[in-house]
């Protein structure tokens, strides 16, 4: 029997092989920004096109659009392993599934979260958002998009087994998704009213810490609930 | 083993708990009634009007007692669920599925009698602050608990994973008893403390216990006619269920 490779190595190879099946299909990457993109040009729509009026909801309406965004790319987290067997086959790999799993969530945030935060100047310049607030936005995204990743693959992977799962998806996740966007956007609206926004961002960020520890657990075991 | 583990073990055992159940619902339900009528009876008449609300503050009445329930059934819907996934007793999964509509439609009356008080009183039906959001909160997390557990065609399946969804959501509960504490809010704090000084009126006491133990018994006796009816469904193609039925007619 060949030597077996370590948990690091096992790690890094995941990566690796979900980077390269993300690469050949890059189009895709692009859809979750596109969405964004046209959920925050409705409000424009809806709303009417005031300056002042968009800027004072600009840093909800981003939050919103990125948090739904995120929400209905959850299901294609774990979907082509199932269809394809290789989650079955992480999960009696010698190697603590928890890691695993964390890997995966490291690569569809990346894939995911990152090309909307990294567009998220542009929503700002559409939406009018104040002067000064952007650093704020693009702070409590960076730390709020990973947790909201993290909290929706529990979710993801409680309803892995289903086969229709949009829906009930939603209604699991949005619940537990209040607390971040509340303290997200909160931290922006302070900033945009000139008050004190770090409060908020450190809570997003203890969130954060706590979530990278416990969810990647919590997920594997909802996995092994939900396939076993 | 001690008798009491051996005693819970036994009950374990679906005709067990069935025949507890069928002997001590009713006992439940007519030990609830009694308190339940007591309670009106003194927060309708007996009971002073408030020096500021008038009489209007007697949907709290109501209104506490449920709020209480909604946090304590999610304990016991939690406390099952944990017992059901780490020692696999498929009573616990029904207990903790049972738990779940009931809890549901408590936290839906807390909802409403607040939504009912807050009108006249704060002059809105419903404001955006820490105490009401985050009991809102748990009754989306009571529906998505009853939403999985429908979702799913394996029975006990949809158990265990409507369990861990419980478990989860179990970091809400200390948010909605704090919320009052930790953030500026419209909804009072606490003036009822089982440690230390309470800040409620002693006149308003007496029915605010009885109608907490009303709750309490009905739950209970809910809990043990809606578990019983759930395991004869999941049980009915064995034994005991088809003799039971005989037996009853």
């Amino acid at each position: 029997m060949a030597e077996q490779p370590s948990t690091p190595a096992a790690f890094g190879a995941l990566l690796r092989r979900d980077f390269r099946l993300l690469w050949r299909r890059r189009g895709d990457a692009l859809n979750p920004v596109l969405f964004a993109l046209l959920v925050i040009s409705l409000f424009p729509f809806a709303l009417g096109p005031e300056p002042a009026t968009l800027a004072r909801i600009a840093p909800g309406v981003i939050w919103v659009a990125l948090l739904l965004a995120g929400l209905l790319s959850l299901d294609t987290l774990f979907r082509a392993d199932l269809d394809d067997g290789s989650l079955e086959q992480l999960m009696l790999a010698p190697h603590p599934l928890s890691v695993l799993v964390g890997g995966k969530i490291l690569v569809h945030w990346a894939s995911t979260a990152l090309p909307l935060i990294l567009a998220t100047p542009l929503f700002a310049t559409l939406l009018y958002l104040p002067e000064g607030t952007l650093g704020p936005l693009m702070l409590s995204l960076a730390l709020g998009t990973p947790l909201l990743s993290l909290i929706g693959a529990v979710i993801v992977a409680l309803t892995v087994g289903m086969r229709r799962s949009g829906m009930l998806l939603a209604l699991l996740a949005l619940p537990l998704y209040v607390p971040v966007l509340i303290f997200g956007a909160g931290s922006v609206m302070a900033a945009a009213q000139g008050l004190p926004y770090d409060g908020a961002l450190l809570l997003l960020g203890a969130g954060l810490v706590m979530a990278l520890v416990l969810a990647p657990l919590a997920a594997a075991a909802a996995l092994r609930i939900a396939l076993q | 083993m001690n008798p009491f583990m051996r005693w819970l073990h036994y009950l374990g055992a679906p005709p067990n708990f069935n025949a507890f159940a069928a002997r001590w619902a009713p006992w439940f339900f007519l030990a609830a009634v009694p308190c339940i009528l007591y309670g009106f009876w003194q927060a309708l008449f007996v009971v002073p009007a408030d020096y500021q609300q008038g009489d209007s503050y007697r949907i709290l009445f109501i209104h506490v007692p449920s709020a209480w329930m909604s946090l304590f059934i999610y304990g016991v819907m939690a406390v099952n669920g944990f017992i059901a996934l780490v020692w696999r007793i498929k009573l616990s999964e029904v207990l903790a599925m049972s738990c779940a509509p009931i809890g549901a439609a408590f936290t839906f009356v807390t909802l409403a009698t607040g939504a009912i008080w807050g009108k006249p009183m704060w002059g809105t039906w419903w404001t955006w602050d820490a105490r009401l959001t985050s009991e809102l909160v748990l009754l989306f997390l009571y529906l998505g608990v009853m939403g999985l557990y429908a979702a799913i065609e394996d029975r006990r399946a949809a158990a265990r994973a409507a369990c861990f969804l419980a478990l989860i959501g179990i970091v809400n509960l200390p948010i909605v008893h704090f919320s009052v504490e930790w953030w500026n809010s419209l909804h009072q704090g606490a003036t009822i403390r089982l440690f230390g000084k309470s800040t409620i009126d002693p006149s308003m006491l007496p029915p605010l216990i009885a109608l907490t133990f009303g709750t309490k018994f009905w739950f209970a006796g809910s809990l043990l006619t809606r578990t019983r009816a759930t395991m004869y469904e999941l049980e009915s193609g064995k034994d005991w269920v088809r003799r039971d039925l005989e037996a009853r007619g």
